[in-house]
């Protein structure tokens, strides 16, 4: 990272002071104006009870210290019992989105990275291309494809299903396995559970599951990401030096040892980035939930980004909004810094170094 | 343990079983993934009735563009489209020569404070553009320039990761040359423009491809920064056509076609400069 530096005449390292001051001064205004001084604002008014009228900084906004934070999590009413139905989707959301992001983008990197099949980079295009178009406009789509009467359930109509109303359907399925197998009752739950929870939810709520319409997300976010996630695996596999997978083939291993004792450990620094990038990414759904869904039905597929905007933007209560934001970011870090911390343990293959950074974008 | 290279292996029927195998997967997973396009497109050019009747079929029966003409007539897909030329070549140009401007120095030239721009940078890469939702309302608001042109283009002028992609292009390149320039006298920003950056044009294309892609998607930012429908990017106009007063339900083929339209020149950027997509995506896996 450092290079040599070379001592140059004084004149014109005084030069360079100052072109390297000018030069930086556009990125470090805009990004100090727009992503620095907010976030100082925005601390503010999550200790305030700003309602939106006039400036946060007018001496008649009242500082009311951690209480929107206590209406979050100790205060019960009506935005804890949001709050944590967010939480609770959103936790749902990334347990089944992570886990299957990561397999189909390995599985797709495996195929494609084959030796024996031709045309291959076509199929790497096919499968990055919906990663690249507009996060709205595939939502449109994904609107049309689990329609009532769009192709999904058509396709499952081929096949002898009635499908399901996909973006009315609250019901969790987690409550629809366990009744499918006969332990609960959805229409009557035992009343153990709905007794009491943690956080002012009973653990009948905790307990439902994404619900179907939270599913269609789930499938729209699964599909976008694996192209993305699928080039970083095939980035690393073309790392695994092509003498390692002769000597083990010499060896006479077979393909699934091949798999699990050289190629999958040559992975484990790919593989740990991408789960980090997916749990980065999946606590931070907007765009689908704002097209799609809106947090309906029942507020199962609402999620604290989408929930931070709509308490600032439609109930008008910044404080309690910027709270919710700061709760996500806080989640966000202990996520990465967790993430960070595993990998530096079993980093054993240090990644190649590379000029190009992963773009912190919103899904 | 056996002998090298057993034949076994080679040839006969397991390696065209493995071949069979190989192409249905990847068959099965580009129908997955591009299957929808060819249904959204198809159903663009359908008929309301025929869109509900038969959604799986890519052809329409009978053919009909009257869902474009509704667009174009009865919409303020028109007025979108401006705003997100005039915003997507700000944004481009802007980020395209400020990003670089900054990464060269980062890279390159030695100055007090060097070390805390570059950490803020990475700093601000790691913040969740979702969380800054509300705070950018707000300096926005404060600045008085919430809901105009300017609070869709400035914010997003220049992005952290893009000074970081070429911070990291300017170090790995020689210093001969630009010391050579150096030498003879040119100035500093004189050696950055004409040594410098014709130097750099692959990183600068990909850096003006993500750029592009980028602003034309941009949903979240136009959000908190304009609420007035003259103000209206595609993404925005989408998204309130399909949440809004057309409502749930109905007219799949006029939010198809819309979706489709905006979807296009991304589409034909993906196609051309497909590697460099690639590239921006996959080598750029690691911030270390």
């Amino acid at each position: 990272m450092t290079e040599p530096v070379v001592r140059r005449r004084s004149g014109i390292r005084g030069n360079e002071a100052t072109a390297g001051w000018l030069f930086v001064a556009p990125a470090v205004l805009i990004l100090g104006l727009f992503l620095v001084l907010p976030i100082g604002m925005a601390l503010w008014v999550s200790v305030s009870g700003w309602n939106g009228q006039g400036s946060p900084f007018a001496p008649g906004v009242p500082f009311v210290g951690a209480q929107n934070y206590a209406d979050l999590f100790l205060a019960e009413g009506l935005t804890r019992e949001n709050f944590m139905i967010s939480i609770r989707n959103n936790l749902y959301y990334v347990a089944v989105a992570v886990p299957a992001q990561t397999l189909l983008a390995l599985a797709l990197a495996l195929v494609v990275n084959q030796r024996f099949l031709k045309g291959t980079s076509f199929f790497r295009t096919a499968f990055y291309f919906p990663s690249v178009t507009s996060s709205v406009a595939i939502s449109v789509v994904f609107l049309f494809l689990f329609a009532n009467s769009g192709a999904v359930n058509a396709l499952l109509a081929m096949v002898g299903i009635s499908g399901p109303a996909w973006f009315a359907d609250p019901r969790g399925l987690l409550h629809l396995v366990l009744d499918g197998l006969g332990l609960v009752d959805v229409d009557n739950p035992p009343a153990a559970l709905t007794g009491g929870g943690p956080f002012g939810l009973s653990w009948w709520e905790w307990l439902a599951g994404p619900s179907v319409a939270m599913s269609t997300i789930i499938m729209l976010v699964v599909w976008t990401t694996s192209g993305t996630f699928m080039l970083i695996f095939l980035a690393a596999l073309q790392d695994v030096p092509v003498q390692v997978e002769e000597a083990s083939l010499i060896d006479g291993a077979n393909a699934w040892q091949r798999l699990r004792h050289v190629t999958l450990p040559m992975l484990k620094p790919a593989l740990f980035l991408v789960i980090t990038l997916g749990l980065i990414g999946t606590w931070q759904v907007f765009d689908q939930i704002y097209v799609m869904s809106q947090g309906k039905p029942a507020n199962t597929t609402l999620t604290p980004a989408y929930l931070s905007y709509r308490t600032a933007f439609t109930d008008f209560e910044y404080g309690v909004g910027a709270a919710i934001s700061f709760v996500l970011f806080l989640i966000i870090v202990v996520m990465t810094l967790v993430q960070r911390w595993v990998m530096r343990d079993r980093d054993e293959v240090r990644p190649r170094r590379r000029w190009w950074p992963r773009r912190g974008s919103t899904s | 343990m056996t002998a090298p290279g057993r034949p076994a292996r080679r040839g006969g029927f397991r390696t065209l079983l493995g071949t069979f195998l190989g192409y249905a997967v990847l068959v099965f997973f580009a129908l997955v993934f591009l299957y929808p396009f060819v249904i959204q497109t198809a159903n663009s050019f359908k008929t309301e009735a025929d869109a509900a009747a038969h959604p799986l079929s890519p052809v329409p029966d009978p053919f009909t563009t009257a869902a474009f003409t509704k667009i174009f007539d009865s919409t303020a897909f028109p007025l979108w489209i401006g705003n997100s030329t005039l915003v997507t070549l700000l944004i481009t140009v802007g980020r395209v020569f400020l990003d670089s401007l900054a990464g060269y120095a980062l890279a390159r030239l030695s100055f007090r404070g060097r070390g805390a721009v570059t950490a803020m940078i990475v700093a601000v890469m790691a913040v969740p553009g979702v969380v800054l939702l509300i705070p950018k309302f707000l300096v926005l608001n404060q600045l008085g320039i919430y809901n105009t042109y300017t609070a869709l283009v400035l914010p997003l002028l220049v992005d952290a990761a893009g000074v970081f992609i070429m911070r990291q292009f300017f170090l790995s390149v020689p210093t001969s040359l630009e010391e050579a320039a150096r030498m003879d006298g040119a100035g500093v920003f004189r050696t950055y423009w004409s040594i410098i950056l014709p130097m750099a044009r692959p990183a600068l294309i990909t850096l003006t491809i993500l750029s592009f892609q980028a602003s034309w998607n941009e949903f979240p930012h136009t959000v908190v920064a304009v609420q007035s429908p003259q103000l209206f990017t595609l993404p925005r106009g989408i998204a309130n056509l399909v949440s809004g007063s057309l409502g749930a339900g109905t007219q799949y083929p006029l939010k198809l076609g819309a979706a489709l339209l905006a979807t296009i020149p991304v589409a034909i950027i993906f196609v051309i400069f497909q590697r460099y997509f690639v590239r921006g995506a996959a080598e750029g896996a690691s911030k270390e």
